[in-house]
């Protein structure tokens, strides 16, 4: 039975369903109903079901469902609880959103929420409406959405192809695929088209608008067939992986992954969506990569973040993704394919733009270095719809400093002019001196200098002027742009062209030195708050480093929100050593405890909240979330810079170390503590013990030793010698009463748990108290059957003895005593009862405080410590003590012991007879 | 022929507590010899013969159960403990290095005697014993319980009492050590075997069994005493 015949699942996969089942078991279930387009019955559809469940008394309640004003719809909306919605005023117009907090407080167990794509208003928690559903689902609510096909983000574009509509309201395919149902809702086009005619769909002019655009008979139909498909996919997709569970002729997985890469041109998103759509079909893993060469490292931000924009979305479509420092592009793809184990590789097609017969395209590098891998191009056909949405996700940022640097930009050409101008008054004396060709190294010079100086544009002017002015002041005939000499047209487009190429390499090498500089700079801000954060030992400290170490290197505010105890957020304000402005920092306490409580990061540049001005990064520490960090940068545009966001969450993860470790550090100190405080208690109880003991021992012996001299006392020497025995014993029973408090008391009694019969300990608490209770009866009724139960036989013993003493001290002789037990529910009850006088009317919970008496200022001594005692120890035990009336007269004092499952007692070979 | 007083070492470093044991000890016939530390209490150990040992386990200058593993490596003589200490630990620990019985302070004198009595009257059994060997005598009995232990049967009250073969091997194991605290350890260790030592209920239930067929009231035992949280202790008559 080995795994010969290959069927066997491999346990990693398994374990991963495990995991997953595990998961899904707290998460709510989300189902969806899918549709084609709007108006087949998606949300009619669920709440039909909906109405199902209600009425089967299952708590369902509407989140949010958009009517559209279709009367059938509304209807069925009739009996069912509607959440009331948020209303938010956004730019003067009040607009309703679903409150997401309300329906969490309200924690039904079904919620239908409508329009999955649903985009919030800026200002709700989330962006989108499926992360809301994702929240819900977290919290272990059901959900029933809808969506329609063109909504679904991989399907995107090629619906946007399809209609030319291109919606910008999309749901990741990750969020479709973990649904837990799909339910399609489709009806053939012409009937849509029909309800749309009767005024089902849209209502009036609306109606009218969508029928010439959208709802086109061969929009539906392709539209139609793609929602089938998809739910098919999605299908095939749920039979494996029941196949899988099942293990029934599984499917295995080749190792077909794929690997796409991600590059700088605008059709990358396409490749994306491409790999994305290749994938599902496979059904196999993919990868996403991005290499960045120092080139690439030189694009302007709006495009470097267009790329990780795109790297995002392969991650949202479920790609794993990375990015890869490298300057040789294939070859850095090739070798993380083979380590990753790709076979197959999805790039885009180049431009067809060969300046040079030798250059090759990257698809054809790739296919020389990896003969062996696939290679699948894609097309890069421009929609022109895609641009301006680029623009719309990435609202330009007003920023105070870059009207400043391009005034710096400006002025950098005005010095390149004035240095070819000082260049040519200097050189004009000279003309008459030197040959032309000097001045033109002259000229060369210049612009190399200027290209060190300000970079390749203010370069490539000085190239052109120095070209001008060579030409007009030194070249015959002079002072005129006309050029006798032809070989003068030689000079000239060399003298342009050094002047250009070393502008590009000068400012090419400036770049780098800039690049390596900043990365220096980061790798030296990195080790200095490490190197700080190392010493720190004190939470005091660590804040105060990382406020610091913040606004140093990010030039923003920032504050550092420690949990407390309970887990809230509290905000730590900075000490007055800081010496640092922290008004323009508003942190939100309850974004931060979002942020905090998932783990995620929320605020600015995320997708939680990202219209607010901070940025909250969850401190998370390998244990756990130890905090978060708020940052509020002056200059925003610095934490849109990948690198920088990078530096920052490296920071957060330093601090997060560094809080965990002085959180370690405390907790070692105070077991330290504990344990020293502890050994002197112990120490000092055993010397007590052993202090009082021992005096009493003295005169219990020697008490005793007086009545068996001889010659025999008399009987009134006798008697003296009897009470002081007997008042030295009661004595030490007052003595070890107290010392067992005190060890009780301080929570430090290891109990020795055992598992045992209850009867043995009731007939070693019987034998000590037989003294006590003479001429008292005592009546024992255990039922044979008991179990075992689980406590410590001395701690129990004592509270017998105390119970027992208890009776001795309030009843009068001849009382009787019954000591009984019973099983009841998961605990075990045992009870003492006499039929003596009874407790005191009202005193049954007073008698088991400290010092308590039955009655005041009576003759019987003890000084009331018995049942507290008794109380500690039962309640150690987790049991309870209770005292009350008897019935019929007396007291009843009652314990429980909680039941367990006892070990099996060993099982004796059938007993051969060992009688005669 | 007047036998020589059988001889008891006394190791306590209270001066009172010496005074008052001596004084009922030499009451009952006994040679004292004091001491208050344990080094010294080894060494009259040695040179002294002794009969018995009262050993306190609280003293100056050492732990006694380290005197009482020393100790157990040449000599066989009879050692009560007496323990001012309520943690059970200590007792057990001291009845498994091989001290035969134990006294919590404080102790009378008349529980002392008893106590003394016993453990002098096993040793001389067992000394007897081996002189006349295990002959038809070899009965015990307590209670109305009689047993023979050459036959191998149990009756109690005139009546046959079925034993399963564990029951009868622990009751054999009582009697062998009749009036001495064998601890829960040292019973697993007799009748189950080492590999059972922590599997303290065994001992609980059966010896639960015992009392059921021999005590006349199981919750009220009379003969098979719980010491609470050590262990056992058959006594044969009344206390």
């Amino acid at each position: 039975m080995l795994s010969t015949n290959g069927q066997r699942p491999d346990p990693d996969l398994l374990l991963a369903q495990v995991k997953q089942q595990e998961a899904k078991a707290r998460r709510g279930k989300l189902r969806i109903y899918f549709g084609s387009a709007a108006g087949v019955g998606k949300t009619y559809a669920m709440l039909v079901a909906a109405r199902k469940l209600a009425s089967e008394r299952h708590d369902v309640i509407v989140g949010v469902v958009e009517t559209h004003g279709r009367a059938e719809t509304a209807a069925l909306l009739d009996g069912l609880s509607v959440l009331s919605p948020k209303t938010v005023t956004y730019r003067d117009k009040t607009l309703t959103e679903f409150d997401l907090d309300a329906a969490l407080a309200r924690h039904p167990e079904l919620i239908l929420v409508d329009e999955l794509a649903h985009s919030n208003v800026a200002g709700m928690r989330h962006p989108k409406r499926w992360q809301d559903v994702d929240e819900l689902l977290q919290a272990g609510i059901d959900v029933f959405s809808t969506l329609n096909v063109q909504h679904l983000e991989s399907l995107n574009d090629v619906v946007g192809g399809i209609t030319n509509v291109r919606v910008w309201e999309t749901v990741p395919d990750t969020a479709f695929d973990a649904a837990d149902e799909v339910v399609l809702v489709d009806i053939p086009a012409d009937e849509l088209l029909a309800r749309l005619k009767a005024g089902k769909v849209y209502m009036g002019p609306q109606a009218e608008h969508a029928a010439q655009h959208f709802f086109r008979r061969g929009n539906l139909m392709a539209l139609r067939e793609l929602a089938l498909r998809r739910t098919a996919d999605r299908v095939e997709g749920d039979v494996q992986a029941y196949r899988v569970d099942q293990s029934i002729e599984s499917v295995w997985k080749t190792a077909t992954a794929l690997l796409t890469c991600i590059g700088p041109d605008a059709g990358a998103e396409r490749v994306v969506r491409a790999a994305a759509r290749l994938a599902s079909q496979l059904n196999t893993d993919w990868h996403a990569i991005y290499v960045e060469t120092p080139d690439l490292q030189r694009l302007k931000p709006v495009k470097r973040e267009k790329i990780l924009a795109n790297l995002n979305l392969a991650q949202e479509l479920g790609a794993i993704t990375a990015v890869i420092a490298n300057a040789q592009i294939a070859e850095s793809i090739i070798t993380y394919a083979r380590k990753n184990n790709l076979s197959k590789l999805v790039i885009g097609r180049d431009p067809i733009r060969r300046l040079w017969p030798w250059q090759r395209s990257s698809g054809q590098k790739l296919a020389m270095l990896a003969p062996d891998i696939d290679l699948i191009e894609i097309g890069r056909a421009e929609t022109p719809t895609k641009d301006r949405r680029e623009s719309a996700k990435l609202p330009s940022l007003p920023d105070a400093e870059s009207s400043e640097r391009r005034k710096f930009k400006r002025l950098r050409y005005l010095w390149a002019a004035i240095a070819c101008v000082a260049v040519t008054v200097l050189a004009l004396p000279l003309a008459t001196h030197f040959e032309n060709s000097n001045i033109v190294a002259i000229f060369i010079l210049t612009v190399v200098l200027v290209a060190v100086q300000f970079g390749r544009g203010p370069a490539a002017l000085a190239a052109v002027l120095s070209v001008f002015a060579f030409d007009f002041f030194f070249v015959p005939p002079r002072f005129s742009f006309a050029v006798s000499d032809v070989q003068y047209l030689l000079t000239f487009c060399i003298m342009l062209a050094v002047g250009l190429i070393t502008g590009q390499l000068t400012a090419g090498l400036r770049f780098q030195a800039r690049v390596a500089s900043h990365r220096e700079e980061r790798a030296g801000s990195l080790y200095e708050i490490a190197r700080d954060l190392s010493g720190a030992v004190q939470v005091e400290q660590v804040v105060k480093i990382s406020d610091e170490s913040i606004q140093r290197t990010f030039r923003a505010s920032a504050a550092l929100l420690l949990p407390d105890a309970g887990g809230r957020l509290i905000g730590t304000t900075p000490g007055p050593g800081a010496g640092r402005p922290n008004k323009d920092l508003a942190v939100e306490i309850g974004t931060a405890q979002w942020a905090f409580d998932k783990g995620q990061p929320a605020g600015f540049g995320t997708d939680t909240l990202p219209g607010s001005e901070v940025l909250y990064i969850p401190l998370r520490a390998p244990t756990q979330a130890r905090g978060v960090l708020a940052v509020q940068a002056h200059n925003r545009r610095l934490l849109r810079i990948p690198e920088q966001r990078q530096l920052l969450d490296t920071f957060a993860a330093l601090i997060a170390i560094a809080l965990e470790r002085v959180h370690y550090v405390g907790v070692a100190q105070d077991a330290l503590l504990k344990m020293e405080s502890e050994r002197l208690r112990n120490s000092l109880l055993a010397a007590l013990s052993h202090d009082l003991r021992t005096p009493l021992t003295v005169l219990v012996g020697l008490a005793e030793s007086l009545t068996l001299t001889t010659p025999k006392l008399s009987i009134a020497q006798l008697e003296t010698a009897g009470a002081i025995q007997d008042e030295a014993r009661r004595m030490s029973t007052l003595v070890s009463n107290l010392l067992d408090m005190a060890r009780i008391e301080s929570g430090e009694v290891k109990l020795n748990l055992q598992w045992q019969p209850l009867e043995e300990v009731v007939g070693a608490a019987l034998e000590s108290a037989r003294g006590m209770l003479q001429r008292r009866q005592v009546e024992v009724r255990l039922p044979r059957d008991l179990p075992l139960v689980k406590f410590d036989a001395v701690l129990i013993e004592r509270v017998l003895v105390n119970l027992l003493e208890n009776v001795s001290k309030y009843t009068p002789l001849g009382s009787t005593v019954t000591l009984s037990a019973e099983v009841i529910g998961d605990y075990l009850s045992v009870s003492v009862a006499d039929n003596g006088p009874g407790l005191p009317v009202g005193q049954e919970e007073a008698v088991f405080q400290k010092f308590a008496r039955g009655e005041r200022e009576t003759a019987t001594p003890g000084v009331g410590l018995g049942l507290t005692i008794c109380r500690a120890i039962i309640e150690s035990h987790q049991g309870k003590i209770v005292a009350a009336q008897r019935s019929g007269g007396g007291a009843r004092f009652t314990f429980t012991l909680p039941l367990g499952t006892p070990p099996l007692p060993a099982i004796e070979p059938e007993a051969q007879v060992a009688d005669g | 022929m007047a036998e020589p007083l059988p001889v008891a070492i006394l190791v306590e470093d209270e001066r009172q507590i010496r005074r008052f044991v001596r004084t009922a000890l030499e009451a009952e016939g006994w040679n004292v010899h004091e001491t208050d530390t344990l080094r010294q209490g080894l060494t009259d150990a040695a040179t002294r013969r002794p009969d018995l040992i009262i050993l306190d386990l609280g003293l100056p200058d050492g732990d006694g159960v380290d005197f009482l593993h020393d100790l157990r490596g040449w000599s066989k003589v009879p050692v009560i403990v007496l323990s001012a200490r309520v943690d059970e630990r200590d007792k057990i620990d001291a009845l498994d290095a091989g001290a035969d019985d134990y006294l919590t302070k404080p102790f009378g004198v008349g529980e002392l005697l008893a106590r003394v009595r016993a453990t002098s009257r096993r040793r001389t059994e067992a000394g007897a014993g081996t002189g006349t060997g295990a002959g038809a005598g070899a009965t015990f009995a307590f209670g109305d319980v009689k047993i023979d232990l050459s036959l191998r049967t149990v009756h109690k009250g005139g009546a046959a009492i079925h034993l399963t073969p564990i029951e009868y091997r622990l009751l054999s194991l009582l009697i062998a050590n009749a009036g001495k605290v064998l601890t829960h350890r040292q019973i697993l260790r007799e009748v189950w075997g080492p590999a059972h030592s922590e599997d303290g209920h065994y001992v609980r239930v059966y010896m639960g069994h015992l009392r059921q067929k021999l005590e006349n009231d199981p919750a009220q035992p009379r003969h098979i005493l719980t010491e609470t949280a050590v262990g056992y202790r058959l006594v044969q008559g009344e206390r």
